[in-house]
């Protein structure tokens, strides 16, 4: 049983929208964290575009601003300590950030959703996992208590939750960590948005589990044409669903690629060295290749390109500003390091 | 055949589900350990992987003396761990130790580095003289690769990967012969697990160390150990050299399980024998009958239901496989 496609798509149309442009793009986005320690700046310029259909993967390490990205996007960034400081998030052409409150409010859940990588915590512990899908339909769509209630079972039923009538009653904890995670994603889904976000969704989950939460997703996304941002630090899952993915360092997004391009030929440093410390069969009773040292703390990020201090391939001109744009070496594939032909071994 | 240095016989642990505040009536088990053989031999990593709820870190704990096993024995050095209490205990501990999972919360807040380090040689002064302790610390900070001069500094001012090489200094104080690692990289970036992965290999070869390293990623566990042991609900159902569980895994669940992993390579996308398990694993407090896989297993036949599968080498499988039906199957596109 699959929630319909033509009452689904009903949510109110945005005043303003093309739906000729992308689904979302992102220019320029600058975000940064005023703290006591100084100011973090988490994002420095970060550009991209989205279309239905399409799974694009943001890539990287703890600290590299992909979280605080999609949290700029769902405008659910802790304000203060964060601040956006510049660009612009569009969808469909709609500048987001000029958006009111109650505006953004209505696009969250609507449009744009987002699934959190911990369930647990991402969910109400003292309601129903019912309530608070049932809530969505009421809040949203006007809708009455036993309507909603029907909705929130057919929702666990899509995402493939056994017993859905039965379950729609019982509190988070009563589930699975992958069950959780399925009921998130129902939520997600509840208002049929255009754009999922997907904030390292199985990272907390068992291998198996895993596959299985991957699986519902691909599925769900093919069926109702959704575009997906993933947001991973594993190459092995990005290797798996994604269509393009954007490698982001410091803040930064430093390659941008096609999934296939990524993984056959590298074209920044530091691409090529996260893939090299992945162990390997073939490399096995060797020493992995490692990064040398830790990623720059954010509040003083290095003059010029931010990874020079650890890259093997740098030079003098990497250790001044401006830092290498993200520029186009092949049709599809940009990369920001002034070595790229040397990283790509097309020198 | 390299000497053993550790072998537990039918190890068991259940914990008690108990019932009432006053009048506590014990109404079942959790069966999260439950009938362990295993040998560990000097110099060698055993890898122990699994999923969550399958009963490794209780094993872990087991090991290194935090809990008291139910049934069974621990032999370590012709002594039996799970007889030993008091001081005879406390001694014994001193030959196995543990690197924790989470370097954020096994270290000391508000004990410095130095301290952290050396607060083994308090319990065990016999270990090494008072005057000795800190250019010991010394020692064991530089060979972990940390900066010596570090030492009065504070946990919180160590990144994720140096405070891991904290826990491996204080693990190794004791100069131990064996190194339990509970998921000792999982906490860490990728480009810092390369880093403390090598840093354990290091002081393997240098210092003849022996590891069980218990892992839930897969690809980790390769990389690292000489034998594997799969763990299903408290079982071991596969045990083997890296390449007969990696390369020819006979037991469905260690096939399942490798099946699942993802290949950081995507020309296999779609290409690849995925095999995906049904439902999550049953609760250990009311396992399932006969062999425990069987209520997600596709090959699960009436005797699996009744009896329950020896861990064994058969004719198809020739390292111990406890399955009925064991049979090879190449998954091995999930591993390479």
């Amino acid at each position: 049983m699959s929630v319909s496609h033509a009452t689904a798509r009903l949510s109110p149309s945005l005043a303003g929208a093309d739906p000729t442009a992308p689904l979302l793009a992102v220019e320029d986005l600058r975000v940064e964290f005023r703290t006591r320690a100084g100011v973090a700046k988490a994002i420095n310029g970060v550009s991209f575009e989205v279309n239905s259909r399409e799974t694009l993967a943001i890539l990287g390490e703890s600290g590299c601003g992909k979280s605080v990205t999609a949290q700029a996007i769902m405008g659910i960034l802790d304000t203060p300590p964060g601040f956006i400081t510049g660009g612009q998030i569009r969808y469909r052409g709609v500048d987001l950030l000029k958006r009111t409150h109650e505006e953004r409010r209505q696009i969250r859940a609507n449009k744009i959703a987002m699934i959190f990588q911990d369930a647990l915590s991402a969910l109400n512990p003292v309601f129903t996992v019912g309530f608070q899908l049932t809530e969505l339909f009421r809040k949203h769509r006007g809708m009455s208590r036993t309507d909603g209630k029907k909705r929130a079972i057919e929702l666990l039923d899509l995402v493939r939750i056994p017993a859905a009538r039965k379950r729609v009653n019982d509190f988070p904890h009563q589930f699975s960590g992958g069950m959780r995670q399925r009921v998130m994603i129902a939520i997600a889904l509840a208002l049929d948005p255009e754009l999922l976000i997907a904030d390292e969704p199985t990272t907390a989950l068992d291998v198996t589990v895993q596959a299985q939460i991957m699986n519902l997703l691909a599925d769900l996304q093919r069926e109702r044409h959704m575009g997906m941002i993933l947001i991973t630090h594993d190459m092995g899952v990005v290797a798996d669903v994604a269509d393009r993915i954007n490698v982001m360092y410091a803040g930064r997004i430093v390659e941008r690629a096609p999934v296939f391009d990524i993984y056959a030929k590298p074209s920044h440093p530091y691409t090529k060295a996260l893939l090299e410390s992945i162990p390997r069969v073939d490399l096995k009773g060797q020493q992995l290749n490692v990064i040398k040292g830790l990623p720059p703390s954010l509040i003083s990020i290095p003059r010029g390109c931010a990874f020079n201090p650890r890259c093997r391939y740098a030079q003098d001109v990497c250790k001044q500003d401006p830092p290498p744009p993200l520029s186009q070496v092949q049709p599809q594939i940009s990369s920001a390091c002034h070595f790229w032909k040397e990283v790509r071994g097309d020198a | 055949m390299p000497e053993v240095v550790l072998e537990t016989r039918d190890l068991v642990k259940y914990f008690p589900l108990t019932r009432g505040i006053v009048f506590k009536t014990k109404f079942g088990d959790v069966q999260a350990v439950d009938g362990i053989n295993l040998q560990l031999y000097r110099g060698e990593t055993l890898g122990v992987v699994g999923e969550s709820g399958c009963g490794k870190s209780t094993l872990a704990r087991l090991l290194v003396g935090l809990e008291k096993p139910t049934r069974g024995s621990i032999v370590v050095r012709g002594r039996d761990h799970a007889k030993l209490s008091g001081e005879e205990m406390r001694r014994a501990r001193r030959n196995i130790q543990l690197v924790m999972q989470d370097p954020y919360t096994s270290l000391n807040p508000r004990m410095t580095v130095g301290d952290i380090v050396a607060e083994p040689y308090q319990i065990h002064p016999e270990v090494a003289p008072k005057g000795e302790v800190r250019k010991r610390v010394h020692e064991l900070l530089e060979l972990v690769g940390l900066n010596p001069d570090h030492i009065n500094r504070y946990p919180h001012q160590f990144s994720g990967g140096q405070r891991q090489r904290i826990g491996i200094a204080r693990a190794l104080a004791l100069k131990p012969e064996i190194i339990l690692c509970d998921e000792p990289v999982s906490a860490l970036d990728v480009s810092i697990q390369a880093q403390v992965m090598n840093l354990l290999e290091e002081l393997q070869n240098e210092l003849g160390l022996s590891y069980i390293f218990i892992a839930h990623d897969l690809s980790v566990v390769r990389h690292i150990a000489d034998r594997v042991a799969v763990m299903y609900l408290g079982k071991i159902v596969e045990i083997g050299k890296d390449t007969e569980i990696y390369d020819h895994p006979t037991h469905p669940y260690t096939q399942a399980l490798l099946s699942a992993v993802p290949v950081p390579d995507p020309t296999l996308r779609g290409h690849r024998d995925q095999i995906v398990l049904q439902g999550d694993v049953p609760s250990p407090d009311n396992p399932p009958s006969g062999c425990r896989f069987r209520t997600r297993c596709w090959k699960a036949q009436e005797i699996c239901s009744t009896t329950e599968p020896p861990l064994q080498p058969s004719q198809k499988s020739a390292h111990p496989s406890a399955c009925h039906f064991a049979e090879e199957r190449d998954v091995i596109h999930a591993t390479q």
